[in-house]
């Protein structure tokens, strides 16, 4: 081997070690102060409550991001050789699936019993940490309130044909599709599904992409939860969309959970969730996410509609779990998802 | 006795036996090579009647329907596009013919999705320039366009490689016969580089089929998109693995489809030396050609480019060159520095065999190394990532993990460099060497790898450039935290933030393109580079 080709070899071994170790932290099972958290909230609404985490608890967090339906299944592939020691979902639904299959350790009661039941898992293998209610978002330069029906069932009306946008992949709307089985029963919601369907819907990826394609004027309205708006709004004040709550106890005006099961029975990860239900945890989901804290003591943002006034169907949460597999199903059955 | 005859086989020179050492590592690459797929079988084949009845859904014919009219528009397009532009600079008076010659090679430095990016920040839904054109480039349109816009080169540089060592005597005497031009185009010219379009159009075929980051961006379901959709939200992942064969499959008739077209075709004796041909005026029409010229450049080139440096221009506080950028470059850089260098390693002992031993079974071993190109990205990544979850623990999320599913998808490349370097290496200099007293190993390294090391390094090149632009397989197998460019681009993307993504997609086009300058510029190269890149 001439001399050159030899630096040549070395340098690429120093730069394959230093990636390397850079890159192989998801290995962390046994060490004291890591902590390996599937994350189905997005990087830009609760990466910053990660680093306050490790500042206050000297733990690191692994994250590994993902919408929570998909790490929901990804546990269930993984099985015993999930490195995933938290799941933080977007919903209520991932959470329940994953506590069927069995994977959810039991929480602390003193832990459970900060939160109201209606939030958490009736057998407590899942806590609520953070509220969001579902919303119809809407083009402020096209719609005026009064032009919005109150309830979900309108939109199959054939004037919304080619104005809807929603992302049929993400848990939040397949926890909707979820509680509208419950409330109305299968037929009605495949037939709701298939009606939306049926009036050419732009579909995308996730809630941000939904306002983005109402704030560019591909759609006029928006299946989403309640928080993305203000996510954008703060980069651009001037976003030409709103809010519009459904009328109490309709399907559409779901008020969910983004929530945390346990994989591991660790310090670090019940350190983690009781971290989420501190004051501190429930203060940043109340000022830096607009969303609603859970615990007593904490309070909403002001602009938003209090948590009391926004009335979902009847239903626990904890019904959600059990529902998602098929809830999946019928969602592809109606054209929804390939 | 044994010695004897060994002996005697190595005197007449004839083929002689591989050594054991030399086989076992080519058997074991050619085994890693055929994992994914065989494992895909036997996860598709455990799911039973209900994942089966997947195939059965209409709406799969649907899917099916739309992913084989994709490859066919963008092929047909990426045809004409790339045999008139060849045409175009090696064959006419066309104004700035050598600046166009290397601008229409150059859109192969811009990945794809990337491409697909700058159209539809212009011209898609609510795009800057959607309202006054009064049209919005999404969908099938959009997919297309940017797909087209990325494979042309393909056929251009296969084309112009192959019109450069056409003999011109054939076009001349047609000329000189009185042919007009366009009959000498059409009975002459054509004939002679029909292969090479072939091998170009096929390389946009494969490219189209296996394309993720387009139609994710145009949202056109296709089978690689709704197989990734499929895995990510369905709880039974059976279904994709069902659909992952079926986009094998699809692979497989088109590479099939090519290699009995190449079968009918004759081959040409090449020329014993090559000069160029006299130009064809183009006259009247030299303005249109220039502006056909300047249009495809334009969307393929200019566009994405001149987007991605108004993104990070408009971007307020320097979002565009923050510290966020250096891990996911690095990390890139790491990653395809020794996917590069291992593919190569891996290529190596296959090349050798096929090379020093043709045989009917180390022809097979090549061929099974080559089975890679039948495997789109997505179909490597989701066989590994069961396979390993389920079996592996150990490795499950690891960068050798992901390494080792670089390794296998562009071993092809890899492969197709180091036989044609090792082939060109005469083996009587290694004898030579032999008999002069060096060991088998030290005459190997001290004669033969310096001899091979450029066409080795080729190929190392191309799959360095290959993991660079990777996305799907990333997407599915990096460990926690890992970041590349291309995934830095995907996920700024998919939340909309497109200052964020603009640098690390700026940075993936200028560490690429002085390679496909190299490549333009070193032009005999051309054609077995740009084949090898085809594979990816």
């Amino acid at each position: 081997m001439s001399p050159r080709l030899a630096v040549l070899f070395l340098a690429l071994v120093s730069v394959a070690l230093a990636v390397g170790c850079g890159g192989g932290a998801g290995a962390g099972d046994d060490d004291p102060q890591r902590l390996t958290v599937y994350s189905g909230r997005a990087e830009e609404l609760v990466g910053p409550l990660y680093e306050r985490f490790e500042r206050a608890t000297g733990i690191q967090v692994d994250v590994r991001y993902g919408d929570s339906a998909e790490l929901a299944a990804t546990i269930a592939e993984e099985g015993p050789n999930s490195p995933a020691e938290v799941f933080f979902s977007q919903d209520a639904g991932a959470l329940g699936a994953v506590a069927s299959a069995g994977g959810l350790q039991p929480l602390p009661p003193d832990l459970l019993e900060r939160v109201d039941p209606r939030f958490r898992d009736p057998e407590g293998r899942w806590v609520g940490v953070s509220g969001r209610a579902r919303v119809v978002a809407y083009d402020t330069r096209k719609l005026k309130p009064a032009q919005l029906p109150d309830s979900i069932f309108a939109f199959t009306d054939r004037r919304w044909r080619e104005r809807i946008g929603f992302a049929p992949t993400n848990a939040s709307f397949q926890a909707f599709v979820s509680a509208m089985r419950i409330t109305v029963g299968d037929a009605r919601t495949l037939a709701w599904l298939k009606g939306i369907k049926a009036n050419d819907p732009v579909l995308l990826d996730n809630n941000i992409q939904t306002l983005e394609a109402i704030a560019r004027g591909e759609v006029e309205v928006g299946f989403v939860n309640h928080y993305y708006l203000y996510e954008l709004r703060a980069e651009r004040p001037d976003l030409p969309v709103e809010n519009h709550y459904l009328r109490a106890k309709d399907p559409g005006s779901l008020v969910n959970v983004s929530g945390v099961g346990l994989l591991s029975d660790s310090p670090e990860a019940k350190r983690f969730a009781q971290f989420l239900l501190d004051v501190e945890g429930q203060r940043y989901f109340a000022t830096d996410t607009e969303e609603y804290p859970l615990i007593r003591g904490v309070r909403s943002d002001e602009k938003l509609r209090p948590l009391d006034e926004v009335q979902g169907p009847e239903l626990t949460l904890g019904e959600l779990g059990a529902k998602l597999p098929s809830t999946v199903e019928l969602i592809r059955e109606a054209g929804l998802t390939p | 006795m044994t010695a004897l005859r060994s002996r005697r086989r190595e005197r007449r020179g004839s083929r002689p036996l591989p050594s054991f050492g030399l086989t076992v590592a080519a058997v074991l690459v050619a085994a890693a090579a055929a994992l994914p797929l065989v494992y895909l079988f036997v996860r598709a084949a455990s799911g039973g009647a209900a994942a089966w009845s997947v195939v059965l859904r209409p709406q799969t014919a649907e899917v099916l329907t739309r992913t084989v009219a994709l490859v066919v528009v963008v092929t047909a397009a990426a045809t004409v596009i790339g045999g008139a532009l060849a045409w175009l600079t090696e064959r006419t008076d066309l104004p700035l013919r050598r600046v166009w010659t290397v601008a229409a090679a150059l859109p192969l430095a811009v990945p794809s999705y990337v491409a697909a990016l700058a159209l539809l920040a212009t011209a898609g839904p609510g795009g800057a320039l959607s309202s006054s054109l009064s049209l919005e480039v999404t969908g099938f349109t959009g997919a297309a366009l940017a797909l087209t816009l990325s494979t042309y080169p393909y056929v251009y540089l296969l084309t112009a490689a192959a019109l450069r060592r056409a003999d011109p005597a054939l076009e001349e005497a047609a000329r000189g016969l009185g042919r007009s031009p366009s009959a000498v185009l059409r009975e002459v010219t054509l004939p002679l580089v029909r292969p090479a379009i072939g091998a170009g159009a096929l390389l946009a075929a494969l490219y189209s089929l296996s394309d993720f980051g387009v139609v994710s961006l145009m949202r056109l379901d296709v089978l690689t998109r709704v197989i990734f959709q499929q895995y990510r939200t369905l709880f039974d992942r059976t279904p994709a693995a069902v659909l992952g064969l079926l986009l094998v499959v699809l692979t497989v008739i088109v590479l099939i489809g090519e290699a009995r077209a190449r079968g009918r075709a004759a081959p040409r004796a090449a020329p014993t030396a090559s000069r160029p041909v006299g130009p064809v005026a183009l006259g009247r029409w030299r303005a249109a050609a220039v502006a056909f010229c300047a249009l495809v450049v334009g969307l393929a080139l200019v566009l994405p480019v001149g987007v991605l440096i108004y993104w990070i221009a408009r971007a307020e506080t320097g979002v565009g060159l923050d510290a966020g950028i250096v891990a996911p470059a690095l990390g890139s850089l790491g990653v395809s520095l020794v996917a590069g260098f291992a593919a190569v390693l891996a290529a190596l002992p296959v090349a050798l065999l096929v090379v020093r031993s043709p045989r009917p079974w180390t022809r097979a071993l090549e061929r099974l190394s080559y089975g890679a190109n039948a495997l789109p990205g997505v179909v490597v990544a989701l066989a590994l990532v069961f396979f390993a979850a389920r079996y592996l623990g150990a490795v499950y999320q690891t960068l050798a993990l992901l390494l080792f599913a670089y390794v296998v998808r562009f071993l092809p490349q890899a492969l197709s460099g180091a036989r044609t370097a090792l082939a060109g290496v005469n083996p009587r200099l290694e004898e030579a060497a032999r008999a002069l007293g060096r060991g088998p190993r030290s005459a190997f390294a001290a004669v033969t790898m310096p001899l091979a090391a450029p066409g080795l390094l080729a190929g190392a090149t191309i799959v360095f450039l290959s993991t660079m632009k990777e996305l799907p397989m990333t997407l599915l197998l990096r460990p926690i935290g890992f970041e590349t460019l291309a995934t830095e681009v995907w996920s700024a993307t998919s939340v909309s933030a497109y200052s964020r993504a603009a640098p690390a997609a700026l940075l993936l086009v200028a560490v690429s393109a002085p390679i496909v300058l190299r490549m333009v510029v070193r032009r005999d190269g051309a054609r077995a580079e740009a084949e090898a890149l085809g594979a990816g």
